[in-house]
């Protein structure tokens, strides 16, 4: 069976966000960026799959500008067979990628479409959930465990307190938590590999696809600077304060 | 304008959560509200009574279905017709159903607003609360998802409202509930505490972890947890507190043996008060704390306890 990983290039998890002088958005010129981390998840639950030999094909999809490339050159060396890359200059909306997504998987028919749950950058948390419902298929979002036999896809699901089981016919769309998988550094001669994987390159405008944002981002600030307190030195001060001084205890 | 708002309950309780969006949708306009489940007409009758809530739409429902994203979605999208938006608090419920709801109505989800400008302007956050972004939606119709802990909820009691029922439509089909294994806890819930007691990768295992307990029984707290704690197994995830977590802004937090990672700083840095007690001085935590104590905490544990226990 066929995988489609859709994922996205984003800031490092490590670099810490800085805002545009000018409040137009966050400053990524010269900023190292990476893989989101909960699409590396997605990748590494897909090549698993393949080394049990439940899946077949993996293919993975980036929406974005041309240096997305390298992100698919990353999901290649972790284990993706190929790669398909949307090239746009536009800010990608959750609606708009998932409108892109369902024509690739009208055209690629895979099975499972393994997604991160969310992007660190906008922090939509949206993109799989929204695929599933302009396809008319099954999901299982923020999934921590996996497990496919018989046509079917067992899924264990992170709820608010606790977990939830539900079963997905094939074909479905998976969304993947942190939990589901630690992912793979890619090895030397893997990336090498990498770099003869086939990539194709395409625009939303191939597809059909209108990737106007819907969302027009008025500003972006800074949130209000939270400032350090005070040092105590001992349990008994830190009572009296939060006694007296707070007044929360 | 009328809003619908999706509550979120337990048992026919409604979440704290829920009465924060209920809070939010006020400000838009009249507000109706879905209730589903097996409980949910006992749901109805609480949500019935919340001051402000116009209509009640239940869907009772003891398959299963109402578990699944794709009937809810379903029925989302069915009663559009009536409302300029949908409003649901940021709980993993919502976070499933509502952006499949929008897609079914061609309109991209605001998530996770912290505040409401105008009828069709939102703040967020962005890159885990790094960044607030002020976002205008040209969509005619809004799916809104509201951070609870940037709205006071509006009262429980004092309202009534007429309670209607709806019917499920079928989903895609293809999707099963198999099971739900929820976690039992006699504290109050994580993100509606008054006090949160969290802990992190100082805490060193899980049976250390267990230490942090006494300390939140004298606080009547919840007990949250970094990341690492999670991912190291002291606790399991429903207690994790961050990007990825839960979001809360307790009068009261305290972080014993908590780093303080952006994505952890995310999850708590709106709460009122901020105690940090941590053996690296340098830190992060110590940046948003008002008040630190570098020191070994499994000798300031003991301490508090005693210093709590004497004039309290």
């Amino acid at each position: 069976m066929k995988v489609l990983v859709p994922v996205k290039r984003v800031i490092d998890y490590n670099i810490k966000p800085r805002v545009k002088a000018d409040g137009s958005g966050v400053e990524t010129a010269g900023v190292k960026m990476s893989m989101n981390p909960f699409d590396e998840i997605a990748v590494e639950e897909a090549v698993r799959l393949k080394e049990k030999g439940v899946v077949s094909e993996i293919i993975a999809v980036s929406i974005g500008e041309a240096k997305a490339q390298d992100t698919l050159r990353t999901a290649m060396a972790m284990g993706a067979d190929r790669s398909i890359l949307v090239e746009t200059d536009v800010v990608t909306e959750p609606l708009a990628v998932a409108k892109v997504l369902k024509a690739l998987v009208e055209k690629e028919k895979p099975d499972l479409v393994i997604l991160g749950k969310q992007a660190i950058d906008d922090d939509m948390n949206a993109t799989g959930q929204m695929l599933a419902g302009l396809l008319d298929r099954p999901q299982a979002t923020f999934a921590s465990k996996v497990e496919v036999a018989d046509g079917a896809v067992t899924v264990t699901r992170e709820i608010d307190g606790g977990a939830q089981t539900i079963k997905l016919a094939l074909p479905a769309i998976i969304t993947a938590d942190l939990r589901l998988n630690e992912p793979r550094y890619a090895s030397l001669p893997n990336i090498m590999k990498a770099r003869k994987k086939p990539m194709e390159k395409i625009t939303p405008a191939d597809l059909g696809v209108d990737m106007t944002p819907r969302l027009s981002v008025i500003s972006v600030a800074e949130p209000p600077e939270r400032k350090a307190g005070i040092k105590l030195d001992s349990a008994a001060e830190l009572v009296s304060r939060l006694r007296n001084e707070a007044k929360v205890i | 304008m009328t809003v619908l708002v999706f509550l979120d309950h337990e048992g026919g309780v409604i979440r704290q959560a829920s009465r924060s969006a209920i809070a939010a949708a006020s400000r838009l306009g009249d507000v109706d509200v879905l209730v589903t489940g097996p409980d949910a007409a006992a749901a109805a009758k609480s949500a019935a009574a919340i001051p402000g809530v116009k209509k009640v739409l239940q869907v009772t429902d003891t398959t299963g279905s109402s578990e699944l994203a794709e009937p809810v979605a379903a029925l989302l999208a069915q009663l559009a017709d009536g409302y300029t938006h949908i409003l649901a608090t940021s709980s993993a419920t919502a976070k499933n159903v509502l952006p499949r709801a929008a897609a079914l109505l061609d309109v991209q989800p605001i998530p996770d607003i912290v505040a409401i400008n105008d009828a069709d302007t939102f703040v967020r956050p962005i890159y885990a609360g790094s960044a607030l972004a002020t976002v205008k939606s040209a969509d005619a119709k809004k799916v809104i998802t509201v951070r609870a802990s940037s709205f006071e909820p509006v009262a429980a009691e004092g309202g009534n409202a007429v309670i209607e029922d709806v019917a499920l439509p079928a989903g895609p089909g293809g999707s099963t509930f198999v099971s739900t294994e929820l976690s039992k806890s006699e504290r109050p819930e994580l993100e509606s505490a008054r006090v949160v007691v969290s802990g992190g990768n100082g805490m060193q295992n899980e049976e250390n972890f267990k230490l942090l307990e006494p300390l939140a029984d004298r606080l009547g707290a919840a007990i949250g947890a970094s990341r690492a704690a999670v991912d190291k197994g002291f606790v399991s995830n429903e207690y994790q507190v961050g990007q990825t977590g839960k979001i809360v802004a307790p009068e009261l937090y305290i972080a014993m043996g908590i780093s303080g990672a952006i994505q952890h700083l995310a999850g708590m840095k709106d709460s009122k008060v901020i105690v940090a007690v941590n053996k690296d001085p340098e830190a992060p935590i110590f940046q948003v704390a008002d008040y630190g104590i570098v020191g070994d905490l499994f000798t300031i544990l003991p301490q508090l306890e005693a210093e709590l226990d004497k004039a309290g």
